[in-house]
């Protein structure tokens, strides 16, 4: 009989792959939690109608069940104090999905669940029944107009809401699998392309995507050239030596540092240090209310440049490292000087590790929340720093991120627990950024390094 | 080792006996050069003249300075601060360890080609303008013109002619080492040093780069470090051989493989010692 021991070929294949195993598992887990939980939110699910043992009537969309209760969204902040319930299942009596019960998307007070009673037009006609239906209906759809709309509950408590106030209104019950499709992609569409509203509970998260990339973009304007230069200096012109060495470890372990690290040194030498010296030099007649000596896009662009300039330097290094010594000496021994060197066969050489760096870096500064929180993301901000004003781009503005609005929405919002679904929302956009940039990075390098690939075979 | 030791001094009138040719005609002057590397030495009081339009061989066992040799005539030693060396070498009457000398320039005149082909990155093409485009040819017509000459002349055009775009490193390695004297070439070099060109490639590859390097003495001076004495014997004019940094004999190829003056010349190429 064979004994499996430590130490025998079995046990360290089957150990190692079990932790492969585990990991891949971790992974998939997480990315299908947050991708259904994120992704369902936008579907238009049937609302169902409950009578209870009680009588009580209750409408909700289900979502979830937990050790015999139900979890049921219930909406109507405004009439019943919450939006979420959990029921007993055994305490339901009957189950129906009435095809009138509607949902509308209000900018105040969240969704509404319930039945429409009337419309008003702005003529002052009170439309009721089948006719007010068929006039909100082509309201929706932009061919005629109302102003206020009658709702109530299923319990029968009456709600007004202005049609202004209306974000999107739907009728479940009485949608085909097509129409939900529909409405799907057009609730993502909304999510991808408005700015929030309802205290960031509603709405989309346009601002925060269009913040986050701004910023990274900045950013990697900044870091691209100081960390490519750095590099090529250490590697290339620095004679090499304890010096070199100690530079080299120190850049290493700045990568370590934590990054609230940053935003407390970004806060005090560029927010309060450089940016209040500008205000006191350029902008003296708005003080004391700052301008740069405040939080703001280009701080939050500088203090996370700092903190990927490691990464960038480190890549680039590598990249210049593996250029061959025999293709140095190649080209000075045909009368290239070092820098001609440098830049017809070195660089071009490097430049697949240097682009990684770069999207590595681009990579780890689109999740980075913490040092945000200090120079200059803000909790809304609807307006993009982009406009048709002098000077178009404000790089004194504060500015949304998806990193931080995920954070507001689920742990600082008022009402954390309605807002759930949009955290996964929310957090399924940040990883298919950072999924698309990694994604980049790998088709670029593979790209670059195809040619390159060819003499390290032969 | 059986071989006796002799004196520098020996060493170096025995030497210069046995190559003699009219000053007017040497292409390097070696005189008394000493280099070091981190302090050890690796050449020691060294004196030689390399013939011009000739091909010099330096031959002897591994770590005997050889390469190093070759590698100080176009001072490629520069970009190690670790090397020291005494001494001087003259190219062509001309110090090039002058003041005044530009290294780039002295580079572009003393060719080299090294152990590993080490084409670039780049086309066949690419590869062959890449010099010229230094000396800041931009010219289509002037630069196809030369690309073709210097394949031509290291007779790797035909093979090459009808994908000049393809990258250098799709060729063999004799082709790519063809090909990184083409490039060479194609500057205009007066000399050539070629660090043991043919150790990396198989005997047909070996057979066609000594005929190249054979045909080539015409137009300029060789020097090949070589540790394959068959190949020495074959393809060179005059021999030096090195052993542990120093000059041992120094003669007409034949002369030195036929008739060595010396004992530990013999031994080594006979084969007893190295």
């Amino acid at each position: 009989m064979r004994i499996l021991r430590l130490g025998s070929d079995g046990v360290w294949r089957w150990l190692s792959g079990a932790c492969v195993a585990l990991s891949l598992l971790a992974v998939v887990a997480l990315l299908t939690l947050v991708v259904t939980r994120g992704l369902a939110h936008f579907w238009p699910a049937d609302i169902e109608q409950l009578t209870l043992e009680n009588g009580q009537q209750v409408a909700g969309i289900a979502r979830g069940s937990e050790a015999g209760e139900q979890r049921y969204f219930t909406a109507n902040r405004d009439l019943d104090g919450r939006v979420w319930r959990w029921i007993e299942t055994q305490a339901i009596e009957t189950r129906e999905t009435p095809p009138e019960l509607l949902y509308a998307e209000r900018r105040d007070w969240g969704p509404f669940i319930g039945r429409l009673t009337a419309v008003e037009t702005p003529a002052g006609e009170r439309l009721q029944g089948n006719e007010a239906e068929r006039r909100l209906r082509q309201a929706l759809a932009g061919n005629t107009d109302v102003t206020t709309l009658h709702l109530r509950n299923v319990e029968g408590r009456a709600a007004e809401v202005a049609f202004a106030q209306v974000a999107s209104l739907s009728w479940p019950n009485r949608m085909t699998i097509g129409d939900k499709l529909a409405a799907w992609g057009h609730g993502v569409w909304r999510f991808l392309s408005e700015a929030p509203s309802d205290g960031n509970t509603g709405g989309g998260v346009w601002p925060a995507i269009f913040g986050t990339l701004l910023m990274v973009m900045l950013m990697s304007l900044v870091v691209t050239p100081f960390g490519v230069l750095a590099a090529l200096y250490l590697n290339e012109v620095a004679r090499q030596g304890p010096l070199t060495r100690l530079i080299r470890i120190a850049v290493r372990n700045l990568a370590g540092v934590p990054s609230i690290v940053y935003g407390v040194f970004g806060l005090g030498v560029f927010v309060y240090g450089l940016g209040g010296r500008i205000d006191s030099w350029f902008f003296a007649e708005r003080l004391p209310s700052p301008t740069f000596g405040t939080g703001g896009l280009l701080w939050a662009s500088l203090t996370l440049a700092l903190l990927t300039l490691p990464v960038v330097i480190v890549a680039t290094e590598e990249g210049l490292a593996r250029v061959p010594v025999a293709l140095r000496e190649g080209s000075l021994a045909l009368g290239a000087t070092r820098f001609e060197t440098l830049r017809r066969v070195v660089v071009p050489m490097a430049l697949p590790s240097m682009l990684t760096g770069v999207i590595l870096a681009v990579a780890r500064a689109a999740g980075e929340v913490a040092p945000l929180m200090l120079v200059g993301v803000a909790k809304l901000a609807p307006e993009v720093p982009v406009d048709g004003e002098f000077p178009y781009l404000h790089l004194d503005s504060k500015f949304m991120h998806l990193g931080y609005h995920l954070f507001d929405l689920g742990f600082a919002s008022r009402d954390a627990e309605a807002a759930m679904p949009l955290v996964f929302a929310t957090a399924t956009l940040l990883v298919v950024v950072i999924v698309v940039l990694n994604l980049t990075a790998i088709i670029l390098r593979h790209h670059l390094r195809a040619r390159h690939r060819a003499l390290e075979h032969s | 080792m059986s071989a006796a030791s002799f004196s520098a001094a020996e060493t170096q009138r025995l030497s210069s006996l046995a190559v003699d040719f009219p000053s007017t005609s040497s292409c390097f002057d070696i005189e008394a050069l000493s280099l070091a590397y981190e302090g050890k030495p690796a050449l020691r009081d060294l004196t030689l003249r390399v013939p011009r339009h000739r091909v010099t061989a330096f031959i002897g066992p591994s770590g005997c300075g050889k390469s190093t040799l070759l590698r100080g005539l176009n001072r490629l030693h520069d970009l190690n601060d670790q090397v020291t060396r005494n001494g001087r070498i003259r190219l062509e009457g001309q110090d090039i360890h002058a003041r005044d000398v530009d290294v780039a320039e002295l580079r572009r005149r003393v060719g080299m080609v090294f152990q590993t082909p080490n084409p670039f990155p780049m086309s066949i093409y690419e590869n062959v303008a890449y010099g010229m485009r230094l000396q800041g040819v931009k010219r289509k017509r002037e630069l196809d013109e030369i690309v073709e000459w210097a394949l031509q002349s290291a007779a790797l055009w035909e093979e090459v002619k009808a994908d000049l775009h393809a990258s250098a490193w799709t060729l063999s390695g004799g082709q790519q080492q063809r090909l990184v004297i083409a490039r060479t070439l194609a500057v205009r070099p007066d000399v050539l040093l070629l660090d043991e060109p043919a150790s990396a490639l198989d005997p047909i590859s070996t057979l066609k780069i000594e005929e190249l390097i054979r045909g080539l003495k015409s137009q300029l001076t060789l020097i090949l470090v070589t540790h394959n004495m068959q190949q020495a014997a074959r393809v060179s004019d005059y021999t030096a051989f090195l052993h542990a940094g120093e000059l041992v004999e120094y003669a007409p190829t034949d002369t030195l493989f036929t008739n060595p003056r010396l004992r530990r010349t013999e031994d080594y190429i006979t084969g007893r010692v190295g």
